[in-house]
């Protein structure tokens, strides 16, 4: 299925023919009939666009009107310009958010992708039991977020965790996962890419099986080793697929809150005793929910985003160049 | 289908073939990830089945015990964490924003794949660049205000509305409308004279049902494991199955086991679901996906 936006509807006679077909449909006449192919289509979509307007547009713009305020729920409501927005840029913790969430994101996003597209290739490969290790590596998306965080932070507990009993095997001593933010960040990311890797990879497997197989065979022919193959044919290939991946990938990691919230294990919202794990998302909440300045927290929103719709700019230049030498 | 094609080729590309055979390494990387993919979930259960003191030997143990019975008894006379009423809750919402999300992506779906009228392509294309936004994040302070208004916090009609629309549902059912359903047959039916919610009714539903099932199973899943919206909204008297989960992990978090039996049961339901309908899930995933 390829993603056509613009769904060209091939050319529906209109017209005469059409009303030639109403021949005793007993639905009183032409002008029903009209009416019916002009009007119904619209009464069919209005549902969804009325239920998102109340609940998807109206939020998103007051949201923008609430956050030049400094706004208490059921207090005043003081009109403040852009007030709120000159605080932010300027709060220290604002952007220690901004960094562990871009930070979580980077170190759970490549490894993941790299993952994906590993996992997908080798599922592309004939094999006995197919369908058991695409349902195998798909298990984890039906776990729940909190779920995973909970049987991951009892994994990386400092005494009794697996992964710490793990690595001591190595030597490495027993290691507390929450106090610093690079083994909090890590402790993240895997809770991330455990869930996330295999549904990526079955998207990606769905678009490898598209790619005709001539062009493998005329390159096996020419002498290119699978590995050339694999960077030369397949990857270049998925671009449209990968685009779509990231993309996806890039709402959620900026988004990320209930891993860390979990995490943390309690709901004060701030991602451990330096917030070194504090996510923009938990950030929001703080300010709206715990210290009740819904006008800051509804500019943190805005913000982030801005810092979406960044992250998604640049992760669409870098990977459309991705094999992109034509 | 592939596989059978490659696989009756002979002659002289079926040597090229044989990279299409997975070697040692490929399988042992798949058994690797399927090891990974399914240890945690394992190790949920079998936590379930122990005592703490078994919980915290190292090495874990790694099979199952015979305690499941006392830990479910004391999940469900732990009072505060109100498990059996989150698990209720998340059943009645959930299924609740399933049917609504099919039906009005179903709908939405056969307009823009099969019929023409002016502006689709533009409200189609604004339906896509709403997916962009993070309305949860975006949406939280009105959404709360809205509910705050209407005296709905701590009712889970708080956490069945915002829902009740999807994005992805109506570009779901848009994509496999436009794939299942040949123009010819909607063109039959208009010219035997049928009205458009005729051609829904007798042509359009029967041919997308799988579409539908697919639809619903990941609606389903994607609001079960809601926990953001939700734990801003309700309060503990009346959770759903993930807050009252956090709340367990909040205030029993020593209590591993009764906490993994509680993490165990909500992850029950979506696995028996999963197993069940796997092969559907699997294929539907592959046929929404975007391709090359």
């Amino acid at each position: 299925m390829t993603l056509n936006v613009d769904t060209p509807a091939p050319a529906r006679r209109e017209g005469p023919r059409r009303s030639s077909g109403h021949r005793g449909s007993g639905r009183g006449g032409s002008g029903l009939a009209r009416f019916d192919l002009r009007a119904t289509p619209y009464f069919l979509v209005s549902p969804y666009f009325l239920l998102f307007a109340v609940f998807g547009l109206f939020p998103l713009g007051y949201t923008a009107w609430v956050s030049l305020h400094d706004w208490e729920l059921a207090g005043d409501k003081t009109f403040l310009g852009l007030d709120n927005y000159v605080e932010l840029i300027a709060d220290g913790s604002f952007w220690n958010a901004v960094l562990n969430t871009v930070g979580i994101f980077i170190i759970s996003t490549i490894p993941q992708l790299v993952m994906a597209l590993m996992l997908a290739n080798a599922l592309n490969k004939r094999i006995r039991g197919r369908l058991f290790f695409r349902l195998g590596i798909l298990l984890p998306l039906v776990t729940s977020v909190v779920a995973v965080a909970v049987v991951f932070t009892q994994l990386y507990g400092r005494d009794y965790g697996m992964i710490n009993w793990f690595l001591g095997l190595f030597g490495v001593e027993a290691i507390e996962w929450q106090n610093q933010s690079w083994s909090a960040w890590i402790a993240i990311s895997t809770m991330i890419d455990w869930r996330w890797t295999g549904y990526n990879a079955i998207i990606l497997l769905a678009a490898m099986q598209t790619i005709p197989k001539d062009l493998y065979e005329a390159a096996s022919l020419d002498g290119a080793s699978p590995r050339r193959q694999f960077w030369q044919i397949t990857v270049p290939m998925l671009r449209p697929t990968l685009i779509f991946v990231v993309f996806v990938s890039t709402i959620g990691g900026l988004t990320l809150y209930a891993e860390p919230v979990m995490f943390e294990g309690n709901p004060t919202m701030a991602g451990g005793a330096t917030n070194q794990y504090q996510t923009v998302a938990m950030f929001i909440v703080k300010e709206a929910f715990r210290d009740f300045d819904m006008g800051y927290a509804s500019a943190a929103a805005w913000l982030l985003f801005a810092l979406i719709l960044i992250g998604i700019l640049i992760n669409y230049s870098f990977t459309r160049r991705i094999g992109g030498k034509k | 289908m592939t596989a059978i094609q490659a696989r009756r080729r002979k002659g002289p590309a079926s040597a090229a073939n044989r990279i299409w055979d997975a070697g040692p390494l490929t399988k042992a990387v798949l058994a690797f990830a399927l090891v990974l993919s399914a240890f945690p979930i394992y190790y949920m259960f079998i936590m379930a089945t122990r005592t703490n003191d078994e919980a915290l030997d190292t090495p874990p143990p790694l099979l199952p015990g015979g305690h499941l019975g006392e830990n479910v008894e004391r999940l469900l006379a732990t009072e505060d964490a109100y498990f059996a009423t989150g698990l209720i809750n998340s059943i009645i919402i959930a299924t609740t924003v399933t049917v609504s999300v099919v039906i009005i992506s179903t709908l939405a779906g056969f307009a823009f794949a099969k019929l023409r009228f002016r502006g689709s392509k533009i409200l189609l294309g604004s339906i896509l660049l709403t997916m962009m936004v993070p309305l949860q994040q975006m949406g939280i302070v009105p959404l709360y205000e809205m509910m705050v208004n209407l005296g709905w916090t701590g009712q889970i009609q708080a956490v069945i509305l915002p829902f009740l629309v999807n994005g992805f549902g109506v570009f779901m059912m848009t994509q496999y409308t436009t794939q299942a359903v040949p123009d010819e047959l909607v063109e039959a039916a208009r010219v035997d004279g049928a009205s458009t919610m005729r051609i829904y009714a007798n042509v359009i539903l029967p041919a997308v049902r799988p579409g539908m099932a697919v639809l619903a199973l990941l609606t389903f899943m994607q609001n079960w494991n809601e926990f953001m919206w939700p734990s801003i909204v309700l309060n503990p008297e009346n959770p759903v199955v993930q807050t009252s989960i956090a709340a367990l992990n909040q205030a029993h978090g020593t209590d591993y086991v009764m906490l993994f039996t509680g993490t165990a049961a909500s992850v029950l339901p979506l696995v028996i679901v999963f197993v069940a309908f796997g092969r559907q899930i699997v294929g539907g995933l592959m046929e929404g996906a975007v391709k090359a």
